[in-house]
């Protein structure tokens, strides 16, 4: 179930439960983004909208949490979604 | 940026090239004092950024310290080119026997400096080198090795000059170079460099122009001169337009986008890329295009920086269409540069596929810089198209 998502012109990003209301995976999403996409709490991940369109798709959130609990989808492309590098 | 001749003088003085004995005044009591401390004939001169001040009756001499006085009146209240002069340089008149001329540039096409010499001196040097390109040697330096004497001096000889002349001024330009480069300089030129009836060899006039990026590394030198960080010796002052590009360029320390200057023409430019910015500004000049502005962008700018950019330039009267050009870019991200320029125009109301005349920028993420363009209808062009050629269309467009 998505607990955290925003869109912005070109991107939109998404967060799965348990991971959007867990204090130590929000810590680690706000510490891989380099542009400032997720903002942690006690209480989970908050997605700042203003940032989503500076995604610079380098999928380092990707590797939080399970696979597939956190997406990241090009509006631009028909709502492909970014594939976690190997 | 340019210094006023007083402070080249001072700054050519450290580096030890000869100089007349003089001062500056900022009211006609004070160039009478240092008239007479000078003592014996003197030379006026009005203080401007500005070039013409012979014709204009910006430079007088003076025999008396009361002749001073009354002529430091009259070029302190003159206005030459549309500035007032920051002051008046009194120097002593000198006996001069024949006119030469030494300069140092640098050389964007060779990436070394170049110092020029000419054994016609007083005039203008380009002049000098349409009309007698003989009279007109050069000979380029490195910035890294140490200044070897011995290149000056066979640039001097080379228009016939020998013995003690050939010492004395291959000196003199061996201290110019030094100058140029302790300064960060991107002119040092001394016009006309005097041979006095005595032989020996003094800077009558000087002009330097210092590089804009030196001006912190060179702060120490300027604060000496009292020249505040606030003057940016700039043609004119920045209109709003400017300073709200510089607004932008400063909001966000991701790559640049910003350093904008306004013009009247009717088709806004985002471009840039590795000295692209002048290459399309001309190509776009070239192809009969009016620029309503020239901007830099590079170094992966946030979208955010980009998007400002675009709507402040959508934000002027006038501006039909946008033309996105750059370089094959490495360091800037196509897809970035597209999202920022796509969200500035829609954010300004229009349609990309409208307002931008063509997109040319390709390199890093070009294909998912591609996709985005597709998407929302904006022609675009890849390395296939020159930048000239992408000038050539978008202002096709403007004038359809
Ligand atoms: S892909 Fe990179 S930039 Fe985009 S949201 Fe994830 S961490 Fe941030």
């Amino acid at each position: 179930m998505t607990q955290a998502s925003g869109s912005g012109m070109f991107i939109r990003v998404e967060v799965d439960e348990p991971v959007a209301s867990d204090a130590a995976a929000a810590k680690q999403l706000a510490g891989v983004c380099p542009v400032d996409i997720f903002e942690a709490s006690e209480s989970g991940v908050t997605i700042v909208d203003k940032n989503l369109d500076e995604c610079i798709l380098c999928g380092l959130c990707l590797a939080v949490g399970p696979a597939g609990a956190v997406r990241v989808a090009k509006l631009y492309d028909a709502g492909a979604l970014l594939v976690a590098a190997v | 940026m340019r210094f006023y001749e007083f402070e080249a003088k001072a700054l050519l003085g450290q580096a030890g090239v000869p100089v007349a004995k003089g001062g500056t005044a900022t009211t006609s009591d004070e160039a009478a004092r240092i008239a007479a401390s000078v003592g014996g004939e003197v030379v006026l001169k009005s203080q401007v950024l500005s070039g013409g001040r012979m014709k204009a009756g910006g430079v007088k001499f003076a025999a008396t310290p009361d002749e001073a006085r009354a002529a430091a009146e009259h070029i302190l209240k003159l206005e030459i080119g549309g500035q007032m002069p920051r002051c008046v340089l009194i120097d002593s008149k000198q006996p001069v026997k024949k006119e030469y001329y030494a300069g140092v540039i640098y050389d964007a096409v060779a990436k070394l400096p170049v110092a020029i010499f000419s054994d016609m001196g007083g005039i203008d040097i380009e002049e000098v080198a349409e009309k007698n390109p003989e009279h007109v040697a050069r000979v380029h330096f490195s910035t890294f090795q140490p200044l070897q004497e011995f290149k000056f001096k066979e640039l001097v000889a080379s228009l016939g000059i020998s013995g003690n002349e050939l010492n004395q001024i291959s000196r003199i330009i061996a201290r110019l170079a030094k100058a140029f480069l302790t300064y960060g300089l991107t002119l040092a030129e001394i016009n006309p460099l005097a041979q006095l009836e005595d032989g020996s060899f003094i800077a009558l006039d000087s002009h330097c122009d210092m590089e804009e990026e030196a001006r912190e590394q060179q702060s120490a030198v300027l604060d000496e001169l009292g020249i505040g960080r606030e003057e940016t010796r700039l043609a004119r002052p920045p209109t709003e337009f400017e300073i709200r590009g510089a607004e932008v360029d400063a909001s966000d320390h991701r790559g640049v986008a910003g350093r904008v200057v306004e013009f009247d023409g009717n088709l806004g430019c985002v471009i840039g890329a590795g000295g692209g910015s002048l290459t399309i500004f001309d190509a776009l000049r070239k192809h009969g295009g009016k620029p309503a502005n020239y901007c830099e962008i590079g170094g992966n700018p946030s979208v955010k920086k980009t998007c400002e950019l675009t709507k402040l330039i959508l934000s002027k009267p006038g501006v039909e269409k946008i033309c996105v050009i750059m370089n094959v870019v490495s360091n800037t991200r196509v897809d970035i540069v597209a999202r920022g320029v796509i969200k500035g125009v829609i954010e300004s109301g229009y349609d990309p596929a409208e307002k931008i005349a063509i997109f040319r920028i390709p390199g890093s993420w070009e294909e998912e810089g591609y996709k985005i363009l597709e998407k929302f209808g904006v022609d675009y062009a890849d390395r296939t198209v020159p930048m000239s050629e992408a000038a050539r269309r978008a202002v096709e467009k403007v004038k359809a």
